[in-house]
């Protein structure tokens, strides 16, 4: 079923918001302004959009090390982001997380994850609380193909399928497991095939057309919601920058990037939105300047936000145990 | 007092405190069917199959799906049938559950309970009979336990599955088929506090888990020789209760740490080190050291029994520091 256009509209503009702020933190990365290192999220837009599109504000989330566009499409906060990302106090997880590691309980995002394949079982032991508190609320892992080669996932997998846990678990098939392509990681041709070993649905859609991605997910969102059990989506995408901010990428050509980039996921949704004349020139234009201001203000914010001290460091490690640190 | 065995004081409190609170479930390798060792009998047919979860052969997975099922509210209790195998779970125990209330600035938190049996003279080999705790006293973020006798076996994991942190639960295999006398109140125990399990003046003998026993009967020869040893049973070995042990070193003026663990980089070290930076001045002789040999713990009842600590080899350390 094709979006409304007032849904492609909305889902668009979250895509928008996305790459701008992904181009913002490259630019600021590069300048020096934020410590530690960054994976860019620029080329998959679509997958979190539409996946998110499909689910309500109070279902469960995790993300991974490369994560931003997850956080976003879920709702998250812009400054508090921004903020965590410069190393701040007033960020997302006051300076202790970091890129990889933004939380937003409220929100349902139960943290990004340094380690690859981590989220898929937290994301599914979500899910069978769920189910254990009677409510009809589901739990997606995002995870990327490089994480279906880890143990965990296919722990993860069998006891999802053996308790028809609400979840879906959406692998972001951008191409690349870190430095590796997918044909010198895995010898399948589809990550989806790998449902068939837990009797779960597999499904593989075009992870560049946020339409498609949505479809997707709201059936298998659906499916988990009504106690049909876990479904893995494969979303094939493609991931434009390298696997951290200053990779130098000697294991593909310019030209595999380029042949990608006339895939934008963002000019796939345009364009059909000019088509159904729901956006033109100008309309385009102020949704890029909306989302420009709204990073600008994230942005100024954090920068001009306190530094934690360095005690913060000793907070935060237990629930209501403050004398850490003892020995 | 009832005389129960230690694995049914563990089904005592999983069933107390599933009772007490409808959040509480437990998975685990078998567990529906009593478990490999007893731990959980009767709890299916009380509670019923969502609540009581047998798992596929799944650590990693076991603790995975503990971890989210506690972000969103529930209390789930955790069997690893052998400590060794929590090393297929490592990435959970380690870099989630410990870490996920820290690297989330105090927004969120896993309150899970992890229980693993521990510990040798089982003639089970080497992959089934390590003391692996120190690993994970080593990890801030997670809470880690034990207990040498039934009663205190309930006390623990009571508080544990009560505790709103990550709580790793080591339980002495070797100890779960002995009787011992358990209250009939639900005792209260405080996480980090220890117990002054023999009170004597001219040794502390700092111990936990299974090497209790064996330790109160070292303690035993030694009162007969005329030697009064303190044995403090630390229950919990993070946060451990520093005060109490360096207030007995104050009195006693010499200390032994026992464990079953390898001797080598033990838990044991940091107690020993920590009575030696705090109370230097109240000793009389090194802190001295009782644990496993460093080799992997063999099958053959002999070699077993000689590699793993004995009563005797802690009586002999208290005599040498005479």
């Amino acid at each position: 079923m094709p979006a409304s256009p007032d849904e492609l509209l909305r889902m668009y503009r979250t895509m928008v918001l996305i790459r701008l702020a992904e181009e913002r933190l490259v630019q600021l990365f590069a300048a020096g302004k934020m410590p530690g290192f960054i994976h860019s999220y620029i080329g998959e837009e679509a997958t979190a959009v539409g996946v998110c599109g499909a689910l309500r504000p109070d279902d469960y989330i995790t993300s991974t090390h490369r994560g931003h566009g997850h956080i976003i499409a879920k709702g998250g906060d812009l400054g508090l982001f921004f903020a965590e990302l410069y190393g701040k106090a007033t960020g997302y997880c006051r300076g202790k997380g970091g890129s990889m590691h933004v939380t937003d309980m409220d929100l349902g995002i139960l943290g990004a994850n340094g380690i690859v394949g981590a989220g898929i079982p937290i994301a599914a032991g979500a899910a069978l609380a769920c189910r254990m508190q009677g409510l009809d609320r589901v739990a997606v892992s995002f995870l990327g193909d490089g994480a279906t080669d880890i143990g965990v996932f296919h722990e993860a997998l069998n006891m999802a399928s053996l308790w028809e846990v609400p979840a879906v678990f959406v692998c972001e098939n951008n191409g690349y497991a870190d430095f590796m392509s997918r044909a010198t990681h895995q010898k399948i041709e589809r990550v989806s095939d790998r449902a068939a070993s837990y009797a779960m649905p597999g499904v593989t859609v075009d992870g560049n057309d946020v339409e498609a991605v949505r479809d997707a997910a709201t059936e298998a969102v659906a499916r988990a919601r009504s106690g049909g059990g876990p479904t893995l989506l494969e979303c094939v995408t493609y991931r434009w920058r390298g696997h951290y901010e200053g990779d130098p990428q000697p294991y593909r050509t310019s030209d595999e990037v380029e042949e990608w980039k006339r895939r934008d996921p963002l000019g796939v949704a345009e364009g059909r939105l000019r088509a159904a004349g729901a956006l033109d020139d100008a309309g385009s234009e102020s949704i890029r300047e909306e989302a420009a201001t709204a990073i600008e203000r994230a942005v100024a914010e954090a920068e001009a936000a306190p530094m934690p001290s360095p005690e913060d460091a000793l907070q935060d490690v237990y629930v209501e145990l403050d004398e850490v640190g003892w020995s | 007092m009832t005389k129960l065995s230690y694995a049914r004081a563990v089904s005592l409190a999983l069933g107390e405190a599933m009772e007490a609170d409808g959040r509480v479930f437990v998975l685990g390798e078998d567990v529906a069917h009593g478990g490999a060792y007893g731990a959980t009998v009767g709890l299916l047919d009380r509670f019923g199959p969502a609540r009581v979860r047998d798992t596929p052969i799944s650590e990693a997975a076991i603790v995975g799906y503990s971890v989210g099922a506690s972000l969103a509210g529930m209390r789930p209790v955790a069997e690893i049938m052998h400590m060794d195998f929590i090393a297929c779970a490592m990435d959970q125990v380690v870099n989630q559950a410990a870490k996920v209330r820290y690297m989330s600035g105090g927004k969120a938190s896993a309150p899970l309970v992890i229980r693993a049996g521990t510990g040798g003279w089982l003639s089970a080999a080497a992959q089934h009979s390590q003391s692996l705790e120190a690993w994970f006293a080593h990890i801030p973020g997670i809470k880690v336990v034990s207990s040498g006798t039934p009663a205190d076996a309930r006390a623990v994991l009571r508080a544990a599955i009560d505790d709103d942190n990550p709580v790793l639960v080591i339980e002495s295999l070797s100890l779960y088929e002995g009787q011992d006398e358990v209250p009939d109140e639900a005792p209260a125990y405080r996480l980090g506090s220890a117990d002054l399990k023999r009170r004597g003046d001219d040794v502390t003998i700092v111990t936990w888990g299974a090497m209790v026993p064996r330790v109160l009967e070292a303690a035993e020869t030694l009162g007969a020789e005329g030697v009064g040893a303190d044995v403090i049973d630390l229950l919990t070995l993070r946060p451990w209760d520093v005060d109490a042990v360096l207030e007995s070193v104050a009195r006693t003026n010499r200390a032994v740490v026992v464990h079953q663990a390898y001797r080598h980089a033990g838990f044991g070290a940091e107690v020993a080190a920590t009575i030696a930076e705090r109370a230097f001045d109240h000793l009389d002789a090194p802190v001295a050291r009782v644990g496993s040999l460093d080799v992997p713990v063999p099958f053959s009842p002999p070699m077993e029994e000689y590699v793993l600590p004995t009563a005797g080899r802690v009586v002999d350390a208290v005599r040498a520091m005479a």
